[in-house]
């Protein structure tokens, strides 16, 4: 009993040791890049004009702060992307029912579905602008837009992988057309539902910067685009890593969404038990 | 007994663009109350066609179906169907999945919800009631789908090879489970199966039919001597390798 105990609190330190040895290796890399980076541009051996430097974007960031428009900019990005991602979640969410709905209308549908979802979306973003001007609007559009095809199809798709013979059940319990939507396929496709929010997160993201590559006097991608074309790379990346840090926070939010429904889910199997 | 379940010259064709696939031609045959028919035929002949029209999932092409001579309607709550699967939701406690049809039909009164009660109490799920459906066994699981179906107080039940998924011991018991379920409950039940031994050991007929398109090629009334036993005590009775052997002999008659 004591010996596997011991072989049992073993493996847990060899298993901390190993977790400690990775989380140690991680920092060191990024301290020893930064390291090498602004040594590198301190004696010239690159041009920090073109390749900047650590404590360049640093103080660039101190600046940015202290001026507000690293929180504004931040901001209008950050919005653009949440209020597109929600429409795109309940546009497809919207349009996958009414095609469950109607198999007539998602054959005739199908066609304009798959040509809008092979379409490089960015193609759209002028055609956007003079339709509707430039501003936030036309950005939440552009974000829109390269998302919401592939969501519509993915979620059509997870909604007509739903058992056929779950469906049969409550069909012969009486149910029609609603209760089959409402008791068997969203639930059942939940799962895949909450996977598709983190591409669609992603994408999101990725469509409101295109949009302010075109159409914005605001927001992280202007400030690429504007930093870029006036040669300031401290500016440049340094909305680089707030979008870094953007990208990273809203997976991060995904996925504890996801353990909180989990989580429901699981309590709601177990009740009072 | 009265007569519940009359059904006339039913016919039914399947329709693709290749072509008509006859599956039943001319079925007549009807079911008294209390009564356990059990129908058999070769696999593929049209049986869970069949039954889908019982269930008013679908309509004959020809033909009529009454139930107590009035004409069957889709969703009528007097019919019950045991599929093949039991189908339980994972995201639905036990007790929730079981009152899935009254929730459906609208029909969570006091009285109806008391008896789901009682049955989990009567068949072994009371303590399970909050539990997940992967938590049971698989023979609980099908008492759990019995409980579903009877829930909503059917007059006729439907079973369509409802012991198909179990392994083979799991089989024998859930199958003596069931039927004594059915006989407490005092249901009318017509059982679909290409298990010979299933169809004998639980019926009180047996309808054999042809392969496809179905029709029915005899109608064998199944009696034991002490009609009082379980489907497994008559799989020990006499008669049963007697009865077994006329079925057997008539599907292989025809090829």
């Amino acid at each position: 009993m004591d010996e596997t105990a011991s072989l049992q609190s073993a493996f847990v330190q060899k298993h901390r040791r190993h977790h400690r040895f990775v989380t140690l290796c991680r920092i060191l890399g990024f301290v020893l890049f930064l390291g090498l980076w602004e040594t590198s541009a301190r004696l010239d051996w690159i041009d920090s004009f073109i390749f900047s430097s650590p404590g360049g974007i640093a103080s660039t960031l101190l600046g940015m702060g202290r001026d507000g428009s690293l929180f504004r900019h931040t901001w209008i990005t950050l919005y653009e992307t949440l209020v597109s991602f929600g429409l795109v979640i309940l546009i497809s969410f919207g349009a996958a029912t009414l095609l469950w709905l109607s198999g007539t209308l998602s054959e005739i549908l199908e066609p304009w579905l798959v040509i809008l979802n092979s379409l490089p979306k960015s193609a759209l973003a002028p055609l956007l602008i003079v339709w509707l001007g430039s501003g936030p609007r036309t950005i939440i559009v552009a974000g829109i837009s390269v998302a919401v095809f592939g969501s519509i199809i993915s979620m059509y798709t997870a909604f007509r992988e739903t058992d056929a013979g779950k469906i049969k059940l409550i069909r012969t319990l009486g149910g029609g057309r609603g209760h089959i939507l409402g008791k068997v396929v969203f639930p059942s496709s939940l799962p895949s539902v909450i996977s598709l929010l983190k591409v669609n997160i992603g994408l999101c993201l990725v469509g409101v910067i295109i949009g302010e590559f075109l159409a914005a006097r605001e927001g992280l991608g202007y400030l690429i685009i504007y930093s870029s074309q006036v040669f300031r790379l401290n500016y440049l990346i340094a909305a680089l890593m707030i979008l870094c840090v953007i990208a990273l926070g809203l997976y991060t939010a995904i996925q504890k969404l996801e353990h909180l429904i989990r989580k429901r889910r699981k309590l709601l199997f177990t009740g009072s038990l | 007994m009265d007569t519940l379940l009359d059904v006339s010259h039913v016919c039914y064709s399947y329709h693709t663009l290749s072509g008509e696939t006859p599956a039943l031609t001319d079925i007549t045959f009807s079911v008294k109350e209390g009564e356990f028919l059990a129908i058999v035929g070769p696999s593929g002949c049209g049986k869970s066609t069949l039954l889908s029209l019982l269930a008013a999932l679908m309509e004959p092409e020809q033909g009529s179906i009454l139930i107590r001579r009035q004409p069957l309607l889709a969703g009528n709550a007097d019919i019950g169907y045991m599929l093949q699967k039991d189908h339980l939701f994972e995201w639905r406690t036990v007790y929730r999945n079981v009152i899935l049809g009254l929730e459906i039909q609208k029909k969570m009164t006091r009285e109806h919800l008391e008896h789901v009660e009682q049955m989990l109490k009567d068949y072994g799920l009371s303590a399970f009631r909050d539990a997940r459906p992967s938590q049971l066994s698989g023979g609980m699981r099908q008492r759990a789908a019995l409980i579903r179906t009877l829930a909503l107080d059917p007059k006729l039940l439907l079973l369509d090879e409802p012991f198909s998924a179990l392994d083979y011991q799991t089989r024998l018991n859930v199958c003596d489970d069931v039927w004594r379920i059915i006989q407490k409950e005092r249901k009318t039940a017509i059982l679909v199966t290409h298990d010979l031994s299933e169809a004998i050991s639980m019926a009180d007929r047996v309808l054999i039919l042809s392969s496809r398109p179905a029709s029915i090629r005899k109608d064998l009334p199944v009696a034991f001597q002490d009609p009082s036993l379980t489907p497994m005590e008559r799989r020990q009775a006499p008669e049963f390798k007697d009865y077994f052997n006329e079925i057997w002999k008539e599907l292989n008659q025809h090829g």
